[in-house]
This record gives C-alpha cells, sequence and structure tokens, in this order.
C-alpha cells in the first residue's frame, strides 16, 4: 500500500516561489559584476563587410568591445550534436570535424535576424545598451531565402559554403516501395498539403547567463538558464572554449520554463566565460523578451504534404508524407534530429496502418534556427495523420471515430512495432477513444449541433488520438538515430548519519515538480517523510554527470534511476542490519523507516540508526563498504510510449466566425503516476500550448526575413480569457521499461489540441463545404472561407 | 529627484532619476526580486505590484509617478513568515509550476478580491488577463482562488 508514490502532495518548491525568494538567473548578482549587451543583425543575409567599435568604446561606462574577429583562435564554432541518422547530411563546419551550428560571433556573414555580432561589456546594463547604437556595422545585403522547399532548389541563395543547396539531410522512414505500391491499388485515397507553422516557445522568463572566472584557481562558472548543465558542460569545455572539462563548472538557478528553448547552446554562454576572464569580473547578460522571440529556438515549421489510402470500408492500407522542415539559419544543438526522426518515425500514431513511408527535407533558410519546442516532432505527426484521417472518414462518408477505431493498434498487439521505426511498449488505444468520447457527449452530437443552431452557433466536434515517443533514450539507440551523446540519467541517493536523505539527479528542474516527485519516490522506498528528503540538481559541482530535462525524460529515466538508486540503499541496509540482528536476510522487515525481523517484536532499528551503524563501520557484513549511499546510472531499455485521446467541442458564431472552445476533454496514460496533480498540471499545460498554436500563435517572417512577430502585442500568447476548464481523466497502462512502471507526461498534452480543434472546426463548417484550414484558425480565416 | 514611498510597509527613500521604472526601483535600488521583468512592451504581467491597493504594471510606471505611495510586491504577502490564505490556496491546487509568472498572478488576484469578494470563473479569468502563464493554462489559478474564496468565507462565516 503506497503512502507517497501516487499520491498528489504538495510541492516542496512553492513557498519560496510564492514568496518571491526563489532566485531566478535575473535576480542574481556577484561581488563586482559588470554587464554585456550583444549587438545583433538586422539583415536576414548579408556580408559583414566590416564592424567598427571605436565609438562604442567611447560610451561611459564601456568596460570592453568585442565582435567576430576578437574571437579568432579563443572560441570555436557552437556545435550540433544530432546527426540524422543513417542518411548523408551535410553541416557547416568544427574543427573537431563534427557538425558546427555557427560561429559564436558572426565574422564574414550574418544569415538571420538576431545572429549574434558583437559584444559590449559595461558597469550597468543601460550603459552597455546604449553602446551598442554607437557600433557600426558595414552589412553588404545578399537575397534571402525564407521558405525550405525555395531553398533547396538551384538557384536559390546560399547559406553556407560546405551545405550545396541548403539541404541539410534527406532521411527517409519506412518501406517507400510497398506503400507506392499500396497508394496505387487503393479504393480510396486522400491527400492533404498541410502547414505546421512555425511557432515561439515563450517561456515567461528570458534567458540570461553569468560567467565568473576565478584567476586564481583557474575555474570557470556558468550560472544560466539551462536544461542540460551537465551536456552543455562537456559541450562548451570541450568543444566550445577547449578548457579542460573539470575546469568548468555549470549552475542552472530555478528556471522560469523552458519547453526546450533553454536546452541549447546560444553565444551568450561562452561569451559569458571569456568575457569574465578577459575583464576580470563577473559578467551577466539576461535577454530581454524581443530577444528571446527573435534569438531563441523556434519549434513546428514543417510543410507536409500527406496522403492516406484505405478501403472503402474504413481499412486505413496506407500512409505517405513527404516533408519540408525548416531548420533555420544554422542547426541547433538537437535542431536537425528532432525535425526529422522525431517527425518521421511517429507518423503512423495510434493506428495499424501496414504500409507506410515518411521522408523529410531538412533545409537551411534565413530565419532564427530551429529546435524542439513542447512535443517536437511527435505534434507536427499526429497533425498531419489525425487530418488525413478526417477526410477520409468524409470522403467514404464514415462515422470518424468509427474509423479511427477500425484502425486503432489493438491492446494484444503490444509491443507494437510501427512500420517506421518504434515499438510501442504498452497501450489501450481504444479504452481512451471510448472515454474521451463518452465524456463528449459524442453519440447525441447532433443533437448538440441543432440546440447550437439555435443559438447562431455552428458546433463540431472533433477528435485525435496520439501516442508520444518518450522517455529519451536508450543510448545506443540514440545513437543510431544520430544523437551525439549520452541519454541515460544519473542519481545518487545518500542516507546520512542522521537519518536525512540526499538525493542528487541529474535532470533540471523548471516547473515539473521534481523536487517533489523524486523525493516522494525516495519516501516511498525508504519511508522517511518528504521533509526530510533534500533533493539536489542543476549543479554540476554536486553528484554525477546528468542529461538533464527534455524530450519527456525526467520522471520516467530520471525518477526511476533515483528508484533504482533508493533500491540498492535499501538492499545494502537490509544486508546490513541482517547481519547485526544475525538472521537471514529474508527474515528482516522494513515499514515506516523502522526494520524489524518477523516473529520476533524484540528486533528493531530506525532507517537512521542503521545509517550510523554503516557509517561508523564497526559492524558490517563481509565485503560491505561504510557509508550508506547509492549511485546509479539508468539507461532505459527503450522509450516508453505513454497515449491518449483528446475530444474537442468547439462552437463558431454564424456572424462574426469567432472561434469557441465550448469543452476539451483529454483521457491520457502515463502508466504509473506519482504525483496526480502534477501530472495534471503538465497535461493543462501541454493542452494550452496545443491550443495555442492551432488558434493564435504564429512566428511570421517577412519575405526579407525580417520577424514580425517579435514581442507579445504582436505574438499571440494565449490569455486566461481564451481557455477553458479541461476536462481530464487517465488510465493507467504500466510499461515495463522501468522500475516504477512509469511512462511520461511533460509532453503530452500539447500533441493533440491542434488536430481535435481543426477537426472540431472543419466538422462545424462541414455544410460550407470547408476541408481544411491552416493555423492558426482564425475567425477572419473562416469569414472568408465560408462568405 | 527625490524619492518618498513605502514598499511593504517600510519607508524607502532614494534620489532617483527621472527615468528610472518602478520595477527598476523595486528590483535594484530596493533589492526586491520577487517582481519580475518578463516582456518589454508590459503585456506579460510578471511585474504586477500593488500601489496604494490597486494593481499596476511596475514596468509601466516611472518610480516619480508614484511618489508618496504605498507599494506592496509579493515579498509583502505573507505575514510574520506565515504564507497568506491565497498563497497557501495556489500551493493546495497547485497553482503554479516554474514560479516566475506567479508573483505577478498573486498581486493581480490581491487586486480582484479587494474590490469583489466572490468573483464568478469568468471574473477571475477577466482579471487575470493581463497575466500570461506559459505553464499551467490558467486552469489550476482559477482553482486555487476559488480555493481562497472559500476558505476565507468559511472563517468569515465562522467569525
Amino acid at each position: 500500500m503506497s503512502t507517497y508514490f501516487g499520491a498528489s502532495m504538495k510541492r516542496k518548491e512553492d513557498p519560496a516561489m510564492l514568496r518571491g525568494d526563489a532566485a531566478f538567473i535575473a535576480d542574481m548578482a556577484l561581488p563586482n559584476m559588470a554587464h554585456m549587451a550583444i549587438l545583433r543583425s538586422t539583415h536576414a543575409h548579408a556580408r559583414l563587410r566590416s564592424v567598427i567599435t571605436s565609438d562604442a568604446e567611447k560610451i561611459p561606462g564601456v568596460i570592453k568591445v568585442i565582435t567576430g574577429a576578437d574571437l579568432t583562435n579563443k572560441l570555436m564554432p557552437l556545435p550540433c550534436i544530432w546527426i540524422p541518422g543513417g542518411t548523408a547530411s551535410h553541416f557547416p563546419s568544427h574543427p573537431f570535424g563534427m557538425p558546427g551550428a555557427g560561429s559564436v560571433l558572426a565574422t564574414e556573414k550574418v544569415r538571420y535576424v538576431g545572429d549574434p555580432i558583437a559584444v559590449v561589456v559595461a558597469e550597468t546594463p543601460n550603459q552597455a545598451r546604449a553602446a551598442l547604437r554607437q557600433i557600426q556595422v558595414d552589412y553588404e545585403p545578399l537575397p534571402v531565402v525564407t521558405l525550405v522547399e525555395d531553398a533547396i532548389k538551384d538557384g536559390a541563395p546560399q547559406l553556407h559554403s560546405e551545405v550545396l543547396n541548403n539541404l541539410n539531410a534527406h532521411c527517409e522512414y519506412g518501406n517507400k516501395e510497398a506503400t507506392d505500391l499500396a497508394l496505387e491499388s487503393a479504393e480510396v485515397t486522400v491527400s492533404l498539403k498541410n502547414v505546421n507553422q512555425r511557432t515561439i516557445n515563450s517561456p515567461i522568463e528570458p534567458r540570461g547567463a553569468i560567467g565568473d572566472y576565478n584567476k586564481v584557481t583557474g575555474d570557470y562558472v556558468l550560472y544560466a538558464t539551462s536544461q542540460s548543465p551537465h551536456n552543455h558542460r562537456l559541450l562548451l569545455s570541450l568543444l566550445v572554449l577547449g578548457i579542460p572539462f573539470n575546469k568548468l563548472q555549470i549552475v542552472a538557478p530555478t528556471m522560469g520554463g523552458s519547453f526546450g528553448t533553454k536546452g541549447y547552446l546560444y553565444a551568450d554562454m561562452p561569451l559569458a566565460l571569456f568575457l569574465s576572464k578577459e575583464v576580470g569580473r563577473p559578467v551577466k547578460w539576461v535577454d530581454d523578451r524581443r530577444g528571446l522571440m527573435s534569438s531563441t529556438v523556434h519549434g513546428r515549421d514543417q510543410v507536409h504534404y500527406g496522403t492516406l489510402a484505405g478501403t472503402k470500408d474504413g481499412k486505413i492500407t496506407a500512409l505517405r508524407c513527404t516533408g519540408y522542415a525548416n531548420l533555420g539559419a544554422y542547426p541547433s544543438t538537437i535542431g536537425p534530429g528532432v525535425a526529422t526522426a522525431m517527425v518521421g518515425r511517429s507518423m503512423t500514431s495510434v493506428y495499424d496502418i501496414p504500409n507506410a513511408f515518411c521522408e523529410i527535407y531538412a533545409g537551411f533558410t534565413n530565419v532564427a534556427p530551429l529546435g524542439a519546442q513542447r512535443g517536437s516532432g511527435r505534434s507536427e505527426a499526429t497533425y498531419t495523420t489525425e487530418r488525413l484521417i478526417d477526410l477520409y472518414a468524409k470522403k467514404i462518408g464514415m462515422d470518424p471515430a468509427l474509423v479511427r477505431k477500425k484502425n486503432l493498434i489493438q491492446k494484444d498487439q503490444f509491443p507494437y512495432a510501427n512500420p517506421l521505426g518504434w515499438t510501442y511498449d504498452s497501450g489501450d488505444y481504444e479504452n481512451v477513444l471510448s472515454r474521451a468520447l463518452e465524456i463528449g457527449n459524442y453519440e447525441n452530437r447532433n443533437e448538440l449541433k441543432a440546440e447550437a443552431l439555435e443559438r447562431g452557433k455552428l458546433l463540431g466536434i472533433g477528435m485525435s488520438g496520439f501516442v508520444a515517443v518518450s522517455g529519451v533514450g536508450p543510448s545506443p539507440r540514440m545513437s543510431k538515430e544520430g544523437m551525439l551523446g549520452g541519454t541515460w540519467e544519473s542519481a545518487v541517493v545518500r542516507v546520512h548519519p542522521t537519518g536525512e536523505i540526499t538525493v542528487v539527479t541529474g535532470s533540471k528542474v523548471h516547473g515539473q515538480g521534481h523536487e517533489t516527485t523524486y523525493a516522494q519516490v525516495a519516501a516511498e522506498v525508504l519511508g522517511t517523510p518528504l521533509e526530510r528528503i533534500e533533493v539536489l540538481h542543476s549543479d554540476t559541482r554536486r553528484g554525477t554527470f546528468g542529461q538533464g530535462t527534455y524530450g519527456s525524460r525526467s520522471f520516467s529515466v530520471g525518477g526511476a534511476a533515483v528508484h533504482l538508486a533508493c533500491m540498492k540503499v535499501l538492499a545494502k541496509t537490509t544486508k546490513a542490519v541482517a547481519h547485526v540482528f544475525q538472521v537471514n536476510e529474508q527474515d528482516v522487515t522494513f515499514k515506516d523507516g523502522v526494520f524489524g525481523v518477523k516473529n520476533d517484536p524484540s528486533k528493531s532499528k530506525t532507517l537512521q540508526e542503521a545509517a550510523l551503524e554503516i557509517w561508523y563501520g564497526w559492524n558490517l557484513p563481509q565485503g560491505m563498504e561504510p557509508n550508506l549511499e547509492s549511485t546509479e546510472f539508468f539507461d532505459p531499455p527503450d522509450f516508453n510510449y505513454p497515449f491518449g485521446a483528446h475530444v474537442a467541442v468547439v462552437e463558431i458564431d454564424k456572424d462574426t466566425c469567432e472561434i469557441e472552445v465550448k469543452r476539451y476533454i483529454a483521457v491520457s496514460d502515463v502508466g504509473n503516476a506519482c504525483n496526480p496533480m502534477i501530472v495534471d498540471g503538465q497535461v493543462h499545460g501541454g493542452i494550452a500550448h496545443g491550443i495555442g498554436q492551432v488558434l493564435f500563435e504564429e512566428a511570421v517572417y517577412d519575405a526579407q526575413g525580417a520577424l514580425l512577430t517579435s514581442d507579445l502585442t504582436e505574438y499571440a500568447l494565449p490569455r486566461a480569457t481564451q481557455l477553458l476548464n479541461f476536462e481530464l481523466e487517465r488510465t493507467v497502462t504500466p510499461t515495463q521499461h522501468n522500475s516504477l512502471g512509469a511512462k511520461a507526461a511533460g509532453e503530452i498534452g500539447t500533441l493533440s489540441p491542434p488536430p481535435a480543434i481543426a477537426n472540431a472546426i472543419c466538422d462545424a463548417l462541414s455544410a460550407f463545404g470547408v476541408e481544411h484550414i491552416d493555423m492558426p484558425i482564425t475567425p477572419d480565416k473562416i469569414w472568408h472561407l465560408i462568405r | 529627484m527625490n524619492l518618498s514611498i513605502s514598499i511593504n510597509g517600510s519607508r524607502f527613500e532614494s534620489d532617483v532619476e527621472p527615468h528610472l521604472l518602478l520595477v527598476e526601483l523595486i528590483r535594484d535600488s530596493a533589492k526586491l526580486t520577487g517582481t519580475k521583468v518578463g516582456c518589454d512592451t508590459g503585456n506579460c504581467g510578471s511585474c504586477v505590484v500593488l500601489v496604494d491597493g490597486v494593481s499596476v504594471k511596475s514596468c509601466s510606471k516611472l518610480s516619480l509617478q508614484v511618489n508618496g505611495s504605498s507599494i506592496v510586491t509579493i515579498e509583502g504577502v505573507a505575514q510574520d513568515g506565515k504564507l497568506s490564505v491565497l498563497q497557501e490556496a495556489f500551493q493546495e491546487m497547485h497553482g503554479l509550476q516554474c514560479g516566475f509568472c506567479t508573483p505577478g498572478m498573486v498581486m493581480s488576484v490581491m487586486d480582484l478580491l479587494n474590490s469583489n469578494a466572490s468573483p464568478t470563473e469568468t471574473e477571475i479569468r477577466e482579471a487575470l488577463y493581463g497575466n500570461v502563464c506559459r505553464c499551467t493554462g490558467y486552469q489550476n489559478v482559477v482553482s486555487a482562488v476559488q480555493h481562497a474564496i472559500q476558505i476565507i468565507n468559511k472563517s468569515a462565516i465562522n467569525g
């Protein structure tokens, strides 16, 4: 009977945040700190004829000004560590012979509006920014290309000399011949061009970095908004700064959301370190909203040409997709892999489709670099497939719910190897879809529509299933996919002689509550209340190496590592206690933090007493070392696959075409949930993110590569008045791939809102013959279509 | 120019430049960093504080504009180290995740409850229009407010 695991316990993180005491990067100050400002390109594509800094250097308070030329032989380019696997690929260069992701500061060329050109260090942030305006840049404009389909054609402007036709890679997944054959002989086919528009993650906290070089010890410390402190430590020390690994420490303070954005290497990170050494003082940089919108990695941005084939009776026989992925001006740290494998292998989603083929052309254009955004890859794939299914259902005149049920992977088919390369661990897709439809009152849709019409509203109901490859990931498999790095996770669990427990994790908490959930895991195994358990993270000076938080990997990989380490600690203590009590290990009991012996109530020892004895080391079993602690590196045997089904009920006003989401139902399955309240919170946030994309958000560039949506007056993040209370339910289908049976929860909310709502809107407008509207779907677009 | 205000009940006096924003005064001069800066255009609401009991976006006010006023920031909400009913409700209902927008949210809600002791869900959402959150989807923020109101009403009834 669980006390802690599975309980919706209040978060340990909250009081400090609620008091305003939690220290985010912008709140940090080091003694004698100077401030950095970055000059960014105002051209999307240009040669840099000259960058003159002499006037800037004269501004009062300015300490130093540098350009790309000052970094030659001092800093290497940023690296990209995900090369799409199994295919030829082309990247800008890096001295280590691996993919380069662009120089820290531009030297001969700038390639997107926002590309860093120069840096000012001054006494105050305002002085640094004032000096930026005095830097004279002579640009020689070059032709601009912003769409991938244009960029990879002959004659398009070339961004990188090493990358012919701006084509990073052409990736193929599945069986092309069999799929094309199935399409040719199909009874019914439907096709769709759909644009999964570029979006901007927009966490509320901008990025920041503080570099602190100690000239006595030669140690560098970087405080930065980083989702992967340990990983960034390796990449920065080895591949950018060229310093010994152990001379760089990274501390990621409390972080205000990220959703993928802060998982990447950016120029400011090595710059803050380099400049701290140059000026002999800590150097701080905090981005502003405009900087965040224009020069942190953007998300999505794929154009899909999809075709689905099936029988007249609703059995899908083939799925084919050709996609164009816009990587932006430079490959981001892991952008190329996210835009290819995460999409290509996810296309068949929860459906048992015998023939499938997906190819993705990933290309460079003069816009901001692309990265993972919450739900990355899986969201783009789910959207295309779910829209195609609705079009198919319409064409054959069948209820879209029935079409889905006819094609879902069945309960007894797991583990299920999809034709594109993922093997789903466990699932019951029929159950979640039926439940979502039931809650959504789907069977009475005709009555609901009639009633809405009387009020002047067009009502539509749409649905979407989803399955999300998560828990990144088994290192050997990720390596085959082209990831240059490990994707295991680490945990140290230490029981102190006084009975408190310290857990050190490689995960990077940034809102998901790991300080609480990991403590819950430890509390459950070691029978110790949460108040006596601390979870340390985000500081490479502590504990072991880790890989950070991204790809929905924290609880199901990091939390699983914590579990394994706790089990080892329990096993060691049990053995030591058995030795002291002179009984067999099998006769030792452990309940509520106290060891006992079966049938002998006289023998009792608390965990704290046992820990103290193990620390003393006076009477340990043969071969046992003193100290009660365990370090575990967990490399999951495979990904885990949370799944679910969403149903959206929307109403469109007949006159104004305003769209209202009346009900939003989400049935999810994350296996065994540690803290249901936190899981629900993750789903809420994911759904809000997905609704943002389908109804409100778009990163818009004009033909000259200027970002037109660079602040929150132009980029429409959903507000409280534009969202509603989501109706959530969960089923529990554990995974066999970790000892907790837990699947990921962080991104699952984002996959289905775009298709569920798009399907609902098309359903509402079906009388007008509306087949498809590209996102964001706005009243304006609807008005033009139906008038 | 001379500025004299009270922040969280304590007098604060300083000689300030005319262009100094209220949020800069609070964060840099008074060293109260609970109030955040999240955008450049007065949209996100992370900087909301109470000025004479009314919610104000401190990024959009010059310090001298509030000369003589009484400011309350997030640091002034807990009393004697104890979280307020509203703050506790946020924790109880999981109304915060990364915590960055939270100070602004709490201050905006305090303004709402000062003028409307039993807002409807719609009124709560409207009051939060100026506070952008990217983590919670707002649902649990709304529940936190509703939970706080329940507790406040219960203790009012019980005297």
